[in-house]
């Protein structure tokens, strides 16, 4: 265990953010993406939450290309895509040319800038998924956000790796003989984990303050990092503009999408609903579901329960570790969050 | 070699200059691995496969033995190897990579956009057959997998050529005019692995001629934010391209000058067409890589028996060196063009490109050695007397059964 991590690291608040955006824009409007789309909150509350120079690799995906139609852009930070399976492959050359340069005394900054990937769940649990393993297992120094939004969504709503399951997609469709999505998401995260990198998280486009902290954990960390936000599609999944954080509420309210983190191996739950809430509140807010019965419902209930329960034996036997007094001494990190909504 | 040292050469019944006393006997790989520390790059990425291994192996220990300050990226495959070059190059840092076959293939999709990118950077490549059926030896069906990506692609005949073009290659990736990636292909096995005499120069010849690397929007500086592999519409991708195809043609133009500059240095001159004994030739074969050996060779032979033929050779296959081409050619010369690889349903690659710049030269394609198949000095000597009954109408395959000859 290193001792950094026993140094407390703060949320930036929403008014700090705003602040530092006012300050230093890093993302700017005037981009094509869906009115109500969650993207564009993840990136400011990363790209806010971070001090000092950042330099930031993109996978083709949505925010790809709605942010950067030439001539036009939305970055004014130093931007890179590339691919759509590579972006942690590209970003790892970006990192080591820094520490090249750096070595020899050419570097650009006096501080090695923050490199932050942002990759879709498709770019990221499917295509990506390997030059993301190898970047991890090499160690470089980098933050990378998958922002999930649940499907390929720039090509139309297909069925990802991280779709849900029952979710209709243009290519799990429904019809006479099978319905949306026969399986659920896999577990990216603990994939990621696995890895025995120094940080590895889920957040949401619910909680920003969560999402700043975890951000802010990560590049403190200091080696390789992966957050997995659940970031709302009104496109995809069937909801009116205003409606995304609520829906990303159900989804962490029911426990669909758990909050936590996994610090140098560790599980720690960073909000636990209470009590979790039917599977069916979230099903409910989109029309990606609507075509559900109550068996097919309740095979999605028992999937969430068993994920569920699954990760809170992690959680539960790794407790005693956050429980030490020498370490760990986030103000939002010690205790559950129990009962009322910090949401 | 000039052309007088050439006669002489040719008197004593040896195509190949005698080995100088400061030359050393190394392989084309360990030729390259040598270029590659000299030039001292920050960045290289890469990913093992047959015939490179040696080049990046031998790299690899003068990383372990501190002799080189280079970043050495051990990459998960090619795709993720030419992905973290693009990604280093773009930010700043001198940057190169090697491979062969099957990684060039898994590479190809990132050499686009490189170019695109104009990402400068040098990649050597073993050049080997194409999967499949999987083979190992020397071929050119991995290059020109590159052909149409924007790389500049040049390639060596012998080891000492590769490690001339190696550093050429570095400057000419560089050049503000070009900024693309520049391919080095030797032959697999037959270049890669075999010991030749090469005239090494002094680290701070070779240092001093790179010189230091420089990109105009280097995205490690935060000073100056740009937007790099936007997305383009209609509206600006065919521009884009344009000026992108514009670069490679200049690719063309800055290599003889900086092949120039390299002469004064090294003493030797790296043309993009190099002819051997064609001034009175009736026949001519053109061929790229180390069969040209094999060729001049067989045009001593030849000539021998009375018999005027010669030997012309492309160091360079994109930009096409077609105004040196045409140079070198005399109407009425006919020409034998030896491919390396297939364009099935097609004319090989080579042949295609000579064919559509001659005019007044009948032309005849010859298919040979594809999986490392050798070609004998008797086998071209074979071809070139028997050069009548080649058909006009399709490519012969060398050594194949009703393949003619
Ligand atoms: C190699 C390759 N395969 C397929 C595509 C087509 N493609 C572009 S974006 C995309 C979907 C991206 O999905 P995701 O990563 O989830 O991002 P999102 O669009 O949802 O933001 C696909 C399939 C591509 N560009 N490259
Ligand atoms: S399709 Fe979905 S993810 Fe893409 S821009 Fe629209 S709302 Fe955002
Ligand atoms: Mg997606």
């Amino acid at each position: 265990m290193s001792t950094h991590i026993t140094e407390p690291v703060f949320p930036r608040s929403i008014r700090a953010m705003a602040e530092h955006e006012e300050a230093e824009p890093r993302f700017l409007g005037g981009h094509a993406l869906c009115a109500g789309c969650g993207i564009p909150m993840v990136v400011r509350t990363v790209l806010n939450s971070i001090d000092g120079p950042v330099v930031v690799v993109n996978a083709t995906g949505c925010l790809e290309v709605a942010t950067t139609r030439y001539p036009e852009t939305a970055w004014n930070v130093p931007w890179l895509h590339v691919a759509f399976e590579n972006a942690a492959a590209v970003m790892s050359g970006i990192e080591a040319a820094d520490r090249a340069l750096r070595r020899r005394g050419g570097a650009y900054t006096v501080e090695s800038p923050t490199f932050v990937v942002f990759g879709g769940d498709g770019g990221t649990y499917d295509i990506g998924l390997q030059s993301l393993s190898g970047a991890l297992d090499r160690g470089h120094r980098f933050l990378y956000v998958c922002y999930d939004n649940q499907a390929y969504m720039n090509t139309g709503i297909q069925r990802s790796g991280a779709t849900p399951m029952g979710s209709r997609t243009a290519t799990t469709p429904v019809g006479q003989a099978h319905s949306g999505s026969p399986r659920g998401r896999k577990d990216l995260t603990a994939i990621v984990a696995a890895h025995q990198i120094p940080y590895a998280a889920q957040a949401s486009a619910v909680d920003f303050a969560d999402l700043s902290r975890k951000v802010r954990r990560a590049v403190q960390m200091g080696g390789s990092a992966f957050l997995n936000v659940l970031t709302p599609c009104p496109l995809g999944w069937g909801f009116t503009a205003r409606e995304g954080i609520a829906v990303v509420r159900e989804a962490v309210e029911t426990g669909l999408w758990p909050l936590y983190e996994v610090i140098e191996g560790r599980y720690r739950l960073t909000y636990e609903p209470d009590p979790r809430q039917s599977v069916d509140r979230f099903l409910a807010t989109q029309t990606r579901f609507r075509h559900l019965g109550p068996d097919e419902k309740a095979a999605i209930q028992d999937t969430v329960d068993r994920d569920w329960h699954r990760l809170m034996d992690r959680v539960e036997a790794d407790r005693r570790f956050f429980d030490r007094d020498d370490i760990l001494t986030d103000q939002s990190f010690r205790g559950r969050q129990v009962g009322g909504s910090p949401l | 070699m000039s052309k007088q040292e050439q006669q002489e050469v040719q008197q004593e019944g040896c195509r190949t200059s005698r080995p100088s006393p400061d030359a050393r006997l190394v392989t084309g790989a360990e030729a390259v691995a040598e270029a590659m520390r000299q030039i001292d790059p920050d960045v290289m990425a890469v990913y093992p496969i047959t015939p490179q291994t040696p080049i990046i192996e031998a790299f690899s220990q003068y990383v372990a033995d501190g002799r080189v300050h280079t970043e050495l990226l051990l990459m998960e495959s090619e795709h993720s190897a030419l992905s973290a070059v693009v990604g280093s190059a773009l930010a700043g840092a001198r940057t190169v990579t090697a491979t062969a076959s099957q990684g060039l293939a898994y590479m190809i999709e990132v050499l686009y956009i490189a170019a695109a990118l104009r990402a400068p950077f040098v990649m050597a490549v073993g050049m080997r057959a194409l999967s499949g059926p999987i083979n190992i030896h020397a071929d050119h069906s991995d290059v020109m997998l590159a052909r149409d990506s924007g790389a500049v692609i040049l390639i060596a005949e012998t080891a000492e050529e590769a490690y001339d073009l190696t550093v050429i290659a570095t400057r000419l990736a560089e050049d503000p005019a070009v900024m693309l990636p520049v391919l080095v292909g030797q032959d697999g096995f037959i270049t890669t692995h075999a010991a030749e005499p090469v005239r090494l120069l002094d680290d701070a010849l070779v240092r001093g001629f790179v010189g230091e690397y420089h990109v105009p929007y280097p995205l490690l500086d935060p000073g100056r934010p740009t937007t790099q592999g936007a997305f383009s519409m209609p509206d600006s991708y065919f521009p884009q391209k344009a000026q992108e195809e514009a670069a490679t043609r200049q690719a063309g133009g800055r290599f003889l000058t900086l092949a120039g500059d390299y002469a004064r240095v090294s003493g030797r001159e790296l043309s993009a067409v190099e002819t051997y004994r064609t001034e009175d030739a009736e026949v001519v074969l053109v061929a790229m890589g180390s069969v040209v050996g094999t060729m001049k060779d067989a045009v001593d032979r030849l000539r021998a028996r009375g018999l005027r033929v010669g030997v012309l050779k492309l160091r360079m296959f994109r930009p096409f060196p077609e105004d040196a081409l045409r140079k070198e050619i005399s109407p009425g010369q006919l020409l034998l063009v030896f491919d390396r690889a297939l364009s099935p349903g097609s004319w090989p690659p080579l042949f295609l490109e000579v064919a559509a710049r001659i005019r007044g030269n009948s032309c005849r394609s010859l298919v040979f050695g594809l999986g490392g198949r050798d070609l004998s000095v008797e086998a071209v000597m074979t071809v070139v007397e028997g050069r009548e009954d080649l058909p006009a109408n399709a490519a012969s395959h060398l050594g194949i059964a009703g393949g003619a000859l």
